[in-house]
């Protein structure tokens, strides 16, 4: 079941819930909502339609605006990270966006069709030498907002981000030590 | 103009107010187009109110870093004022905060330039 959402080839794919084997409905419960799936066209407006989904989500699993600023800023990130530096903002490359979790864990996936990319390479934007530089911080504020952050390559090439956040940890949004 | 920005003056000093958000494809550019432009016409002392900003990611901070930055090899000084707590947690997390000149409102900014 897919219903466009917006211009080019942006879509929301509801996934059945995995227990229910039911469409995912603001009545299911707010522990187990089953996974929503998002292909993007390679666009920067389609963060929006993300941060979109993120409030939907964040809505039925009881988020607190707090965390769901914090979660949504890694979010913002990674998907612009996807179109910019994974597709090369090529619009015929996809986006895959996919939120998941039960209970106290919320998993989100990113997905672009690009060339991969090696997460060592990313210089430590804290370095005095880089302190200055005009890019280079997006995955430093991911690992910061998140709590599990890890980069693998997909099947057919490119990056898979997958990210979770604890939602038990309701005083520690920002992710700062403990 | 840009929806993004908008101009003012107090006395010699260059108020730049920016709204809404500062992020990738939509409101960075507009911001470095603003604070360049001002910069361009002679500014030289340089206040950027941050208090309608709503959301900065990545490409944002780094367009405030390069505005900062040009700032400087203009021989002009540009300080930051109002910034809403979560502009300034996001500054803070990347040491930031301890680069650029924040003041916490008009006043103190206007008289960190002396007369």
């Amino acid at each position: 079941m897919r219903a466009q959402l917006s211009r080019g080839k942006a879509s929301l794919q509801v996934v059945p819930g995995l227990r229910e084997g039911r469409e995912l409905t603001n009545e299911m419960t707010t522990t187990s909502p089953g996974p929503i799936v998002l292909w993007l066209a390679s666009r920067y407006e389609n963060i929006e339609l993300v941060q979109a989904a993120l409030t939907h989500v964040c809505k039925q699993r009881a988020i607190d605006s707090e965390m769901e600023h914090w979660i949504g800023m890694a979010l913002r990130e990674a998907v612009a990270n996807a179109v910019k530096h994974g597709n090369r903002l090529d619009p015929d490359k996809r986006v895959l966006v996919k939120f998941d979790g039960v209970g106290s864990d919320l998993t989100i996936v990113i997905g672009d069709e690009g060339g991969g990319f090696d997460p060592e390479r990313v210089s430590d934007p804290l370095a005095p030498e880089n302190q200055m530089k005009t890019s280079g911080r997006g995955i430093f504020y991911i690992r910061t907002f998140m709590d599990d952050v890890a980069f693998s390559r997909g099947e057919s090439g490119g990056t898979i981000l997958t990210m979770r956040k604890d939602l038990s940890k309701r005083g520690n949004a920002k992710g700062e030590n403990e | 103009m840009n929806k993004n920005a908008s101009v003012r003056k107090i006395g010699d000093i260059t108020v730049v107010e920016l709204k809404g958000k500062i992020t990738i494809g939509a409101g960075d550019l507009q911001m470095r187009e603003a604070i360049h432009a001002v910069l361009n016409e002679g500014a030289r002392k340089l206040v950027v109110d941050m208090s309608g900003v709503t959301t900065i990611d990545s490409s944002g901070v780094g367009e405030l870093v390069g505005c900062y930055t040009t700032s400087t090899h203009k021989g002009a000084k540009m300080k930051l004022m109002n910034l809403p707590a979560k502009i300034s947690d996001v500054l803070t997390v990347t040491q930031l905060i301890t680069v650029f000149d924040v003041y916490p409102n008009e006043a103190e900014a206007v008289a960190s330039f002396g007369s």
